[in-house]
């Protein structure tokens, strides 16, 4: 019965209308499931020093390494499962907070108008006038000189976490505010007022459902770039350490090696992320086109 | 960042053709680049190895290293040892400092009171003289505390100011580095050596010309030299293959292999006296940043010979350093005196041995340890102190590692606040004792201990090192030194690594002497 309904859904419909959607999505599956599954999946814990052999450094892709070894004598197939379940993890945990922040503050600043509507909208202009990779930077250096040098690579992540959503809620808060000036005129809005529902209940129950379609495609595409965004951070160094390598530090290891002729060293994780971002954003993409009536 | 480096080299050939323009005899021009700057351009400032390498261009002292590491004449034509506490130096007569004024014996005189200013870090060069006096313009005697076999090796570095320029530049005393202070004499150069300091901009290029008045003869043809100093590997190689620089000092390993391979580019291959290698802290009751508490699991040598067998060399050599590396036995590198191949021995690998000795000490399951290391300072700092981790981890020793840029990781160091750590020690005198006395020697203050972090205290080697700093019978002292380097080996007081390989890399045209403390010379370098 579920499933039917399901099948019937318009979205289920443009889905299946679309190969490359459906590749994507299975691309995006594999990508997740690899990372999720790293752990026991994997070849090698590249993780456990003990088992790694020095001796097996820089070894080309063979049948006994499948992408070739680092120049640790980690297996780069390993590396990249691992490090893509770091990417995901940080992309999706400062999309949600970004979304979380972003779309409080929309709703807040539509819904409520007046001052702080004004407020929060001149932070957001300022905030949009710089990249947000340059806030980002902000936040993740202002972080490492505050906390001591010896917890920089535990807190690392939630840093990273931290300054990437710090950098993403915009978007957010404008499409919401956008949409709540409109929801708070119809009808629907104006009942629960005459009623005497309060602000932060009708905000919540009434005008949040109406305003998430927008905010779930930008969500979507905003998972692509904030894993690009963590993996330029790793790459210029500011990002995960070298010891836990998200895919952004795998390429910036495998960098220094690529004059030398180790390719494989950059060029897989480099792949890695290209197919899982190119993925996502497709993926996004069919969400923004089939949610909208328009191109119906 | 790339460009604007090469830029910055681009607009050379405008200068050069100013050059060009004076008569005289051909113009030759060098443009090397490193990877650092000179501190400052006072000679007596800061004990920093780029800093000395520049200044000998523009400075010189008494004596100076020949290129096979023999001591020659310098500003000394000659010396005479009166008695065991007394030398005479008869001085070079007509040579001209830059400014057109004569060295004289004053002028020693001013640089000894001088370079023993403790705002400086240079004293160690003239450790052991207690006066130098002005006998007649062209003598000088040095008094000396007592017996000093090392005596004309020490002095290469003392290199000696014009005592009226300085005085009439306000420089009679050396500037207070620490404190951000700047003179006349670190932002301009007077010496008496063979290449003129004509500009430094820092972090960007220090130009010099050849001093035509020079008393000795340049053994190559070059008569400008341009420095860069280009932090970056990769623009540093580039830089190189592009042309836009004639020799690269120091090489990314990986890159070697490939520069070999250049038409155009030819690779000189040499070692450092330098010796890389593990410390350990053999001082405090209890680890600062381990997981054994109540004591210190490196005071047992059982321990330390552990960390030692289970350390593969050959695997270091040949991946991490890509064959840029000799495997160490001992803590002095080949061409320091006192270095002999048969105590040179690397101790074999061996992680099931190190995992019994651990067991043996009582460590059956191993214990968690901190390795500190520096990410900008020796060749693959980081990446040696990495491999070091997970051969470690093979014999039951969980280490985590602590890399941290050199500027902040010696004052930790020399805070004491380590309980392993990374470290390379290159040997300026060409003689074992300087490494001894300041890795080995029980700490005082002064020169004795100076770089023994771990603190390691050996009432025999403390002997033997005094033994070494007076003992002139050169045979007895060999011996000594033998003895010295091996009791270090066999305790395991350090973990010795290997000793360092650096190749440079040139433009096919330019010929140069090989210089083991890392410093190119110019007077040696030939450019077609």
């Amino acid at each position: 019965m579920i499933a039917r309904r399901l099948w019937d859904h318009d979205l289920a419909w443009s889905f299946r209308r679309s190969p490359v959607t459906m590749l994507a999505a299975a691309l995006t599956l594999i990508c997740v499931a690899a990372a999720l599954a790293a752990p026991w999946l994997s070849p090698q814990d590249p993780f456990d020093m003990a088992a790694l052999n020095l001796g097996d450094a820089f070894s080309p892709p063979s049948w006994s390494y499948l992408l070739g070894t680092d120049n640790q004598g980690r297996d780069i197939l390993s590396t990249i499962m691992h490090g893509a379940r770091i990417s995901l993890g940080v992309g999706i945990a400062s999309v949600a907070l970004a979304l979380v922040l972003g779309v409080s503050l929309g709703l807040l600043s539509g819904y409520l108008g007046g001052r702080v509507d004004a407020v929060i909208m001149r932070i957001a202009d300022v905030q949009l006038s710089f990249p947000a990779i340059l806030i980002a930077l902000l936040i993740d250096g202002v972080a490492r000189a505050a906390l001591p040098s010896d917890r920089h690579d535990a807190l690392a992540i939630p840093v990273l976490i931290l300054a990437i959503g710090f950098a993403g809620w915009v978007q957010y808060a404008r499409t919401v505010r956008g949409s709540t000036l409109v929801e708070k005129e119809k009808e629907y809005v104006q009942a629960a007022r005459v009623i005497g529902r309060r602000p932060l209940a009708i905000m919540l129950s009434h005008v949040l459902p109406n305003v998430m379609g927008p905010v779930l495609v930008i969500a979507t595409i905003h998972i692509a770039t904030a894993i690009i965004t963590e993996a330029t951070l790793s790459f210029l160094g500011v990002g995960v350490p070298a010891t836990r390598p998200s895919l952004g530090t795998l390429i910036r290891i495998g960098n220094e090696f690529l004059y030398s002729g180790e390719w494989w060293i950059t060029v897989f994780p480099g792949l890695a992320l290209v197919i899982l971002v190119l993925s996502v954003n497709l993926l996004g993409d069919w969400l923004r086109d089939a949610l909208n009536p328009k191109l119906r | 960042m790339i460009f604007s480096q090469l830029r910055k080299i681009g607009s050379v050939p405008v200068f050069l053709l100013a050059l060009a323009v004076a008569p005289a005899h051909a113009q030759v021009l060098l443009r090397w680049a490193a990877q650092n700057d000179i501190l400052t351009m006072d000679p007596h400032s800061q004990n920093h190895a780029t800093t000395h390498a520049m200044m000998q261009y523009a400075y010189e002292g008494l004596v100076r290293y020949s290129k096979d590491y023999q001591i020659e004449p310098c500003l000394a034509t000659s010396w005479e040892k009166m008695d065991e506490t007394h030398w005479r130096f008869q001085l070079r007569k007509n040579v001209k400092f830059h400014d057109g004024s004569a060295f004289t014996a004053d002028d020693v005189v001013f640089s000894f009171n001088r370079i023993k200013e403790p705002q400086g870090t240079n004293q160690i060069y003239v450790a052991g003289i207690n006066e130098v006096k002005k006998v007649d313009d062209y003598t000088v005697d040095f008094i000396l505390a007592g017996p000093h076999p090392l005596l004309l090796r020490n002095i290469v570095d003392f290199r000696i100011m014009s005592k009226t320029w300085s005085e009439k530049n306000r420089s009679q005393h050396i500037q207070d580095y620490a404190k951000k202070e700047e003179t006349f004499a670190s932002r301009n150069t007077n010496g008496t050596g063979p290449y003129i300091i004509k500009s430094w901009e820092p972090d960007k290029r220090i130009v010099m010309t050849y001093n035509k008045a020079w008393w000795g003869k340049l053994d190559g043809n070059v008569t400008n030299v341009i420095y860069t100093p280009i932090k970056s590997d990769a623009t540093r190689v580039s830089a190189l293959l592009a042309g836009d620089v004639d020799l690269v000092t120091d090489l990314p390993t990986q890159d070697v292999d490939r520069l070999r391979k250049e038409s155009n580019v030819k690779v000189l291959d040499g070692h450092e006296v330098r010796t890389i290698f593990i410390g350990l802290d053999q001082h405090n009751d209890e680890l600062k940043y381990a997981s054994v508490k109540g004591k210190n699991p490196f005071k047992d040598v059982r321990v330390r010979k552990a960390l030692n067998v289970a350390v593969d060399r050959e695997a270091i050599r040949k991946v991490v350093m890509r064959g840029l590396s000799i495997p160490a036995g001992i803590m002095i590198a080949p061409g320091v005196h006192g270095y002999e191949e048969d105590i040179d021995k690397v101790v074999r690998y061996d992680p099931a041995g190190a995992k019994k000795m651990l067991a043996e000490a009582g460590y059956p399951q191993g214990f968690e340890f901190t390795l500190d290391c520096p990410n900008n300072r020796y060749v693959n700092d980081e990446k040696i102190c990495q491999a070091l981790v997970s051969m470690w981890a093979r014999a039951g020793l969980r280490v985590k590692l602590n890399a941290m840029p050199f500027a902040n990781y010696i004052p930790k160091l020399l805070n004491f606040d380590t309980s392993a750590y990374m470290l390379g020690w290159g040997v300026p005198t060409f003689d074992g004792l300087y490494t001894l006395q300041s890795l080995v020697r029980t700490k005082t203050t002064g020169a004795d201990g100076s770089f023994n972090i771990g603190r390691v205290s050996d009432k025999k080697l403390d002997e033997m090192i005094d033994a070494l700093k007076v003992t002139t019978d050169v045979k007895k002292r060999d011996e000594i030194l033998k003895e010295a380097l091996e009791i270090t080996r066999d305790q395991a007081y350090y973990v010795p690594l290997h000793h360092q390989m650096r190749p440079w890399a040139m433009k096919k045209g330019v010929s140069i002497a090989y210089s083991l403390d890392d410093r190119p010379q110019a007077r040696f370098a030939t450019v077609k």
